[in-house]
């Protein structure tokens, strides 16, 4: 009757991801609030450490799991024909792919 | 009072049109429906699908002023002119008000709309406790009228693949009686991506429910359930 068993694994996937965004999201504007100053140094001290890039790197992982999932739900609705919905849904998977290799040349640039 | 009715003989070859209509007739006290009746006695080529006028059968399931509902417990009085009548979005039309209901019925018949008990059948009855009973409320009253399921756009979009809100509902009528047997195999068949999880929570079907049910509520339900028995 059924197709493939991943419905239920995505949408948990969506619901989790969004949780670790809400709690990056409140770190940085807590952190922007405590601030003295925001310039250039402070964001550098704040990105010099481990811990931040590996909590941005979480957050980007994140965004990136609940894109696809929303970006293929957009595509399951609104594109009828496989032969368009699936070249469609890889160009998204590569691109965040291509994202997440981004993110981590970005991160671990900071000197 | 007047109405603007959607047209459409497909047989014909004519495109579908919007016709006026001026009735006159006392609001008061009256429903929809009476007036659609009227309005058929003097245009006899008007279809419309109508049998018990007190919205028990769901015959009469139509889009009336932009939003689906049963002529036969819509107050007249209560309608902004001129009254606009669509048949239900997203169906293919048999003719003006009356749609091809068939996609619908079989999403329902794919939940498999029945007990499904292996044990050997008691002398007089399989009895449920009194909050076992109470588990079905808000779920067996379902008429089926698919005002729902064409209120949402997941069904629009996919209705050969989305079971969509009515069928879901029932689907969970199934999974909550504590005499059926099937839950395991019920829940397998609503885990994919397409045939519980196209629901998006939007709350249309909720917003339309002629006998004011919750199918997006059924729908956490089996969420939840679906959860639990994998985490």
């Amino acid at each position: 009757m059924s197709g493939a068993h991943y419905g239920l694994r995505d949408w948990l996937a969506q619901r989790f991801s969004a949780v670790i965004m809400l709690v990056y999201t409140l770190f940085m504007v807590g952190y922007s609030a405590t601030q003295q100053a925001l310039n250039y140094d402070t964001w550098h001290a704040l990105f010099s450490h481990a811990w931040m890039r590996y909590f941005t790197l979480l957050f980007a992982l994140s965004l990136y799991l609940h894109a696809w999932v929303g970006v293929r739900d957009i595509l399951m609705d609104y594109v009828r024909a496989t032969w368009i919905r699936l070249p469609l849904q890889v160009a998204a998977i590569v691109a965040l792919l291509l994202y997440t290799m981004w993110i981590v040349t970005i991160l671990w640039s900071v000197k | 009072m007047r109405f603007s009715i959607y047209r459409y003989h497909p047989e014909s070859g004519a495109k579908p049109v919007m016709q006026d209509y001026v009735l006159d007739i006392a609001p008061q006290g009256k429903m929809l429906l009476d007036a659609i009746l009227a309005l058929q006695e003097s245009d006899p080529t008007l279809a419309v699908r109508r049998s018990c006028r007190e919205g028990v059968c769901g015959s009469d399931a139509m889009n009336i002023n932009g939003r689906n509902g049963l002529a036969c417990v819509t107050p007249l009085a209560d309608l902004k002119q001129p009254i606009t009548l669509r048949p239900l979005p997203g169906l293919p039309v048999i003719r003006d008000l009356i749609v091809d209901l068939t996609q619908f019925y079989q999403q329902y018949r794919s939940i498999e709309p029945y007990l499904v008990n292996h044990d050997p059948e008691p002398e007089i009855e399989r009895l449920q406790s009194p909050a076992e009973r109470a588990e079905l409320d808000g779920l067996y009253e379902c008429i089926l009228c698919a005002c729902c399921s064409t209120a949402c756009p997941s069904f629009w979009w996919n209705p050969d693949k989305f079971v969509g809100p009515a069928g879901l509902l029932q689907a969970y009528r199934f999974i909550a009686d504590s005499r059926d047997q099937a839950t395991n195999a019920r829940l397998d068949d609503l885990e994919d991506p397409y045939r519980l999880f196209r629901c998006h929570s939007i709350m249309n079907c909720v917003a339309v429910c002629p006998k004011d049910l919750n199918p997006t509520e059924a729908i956490g339900k089996i969420k939840a359930l679906l959860v639990n028995r994998t985490v």
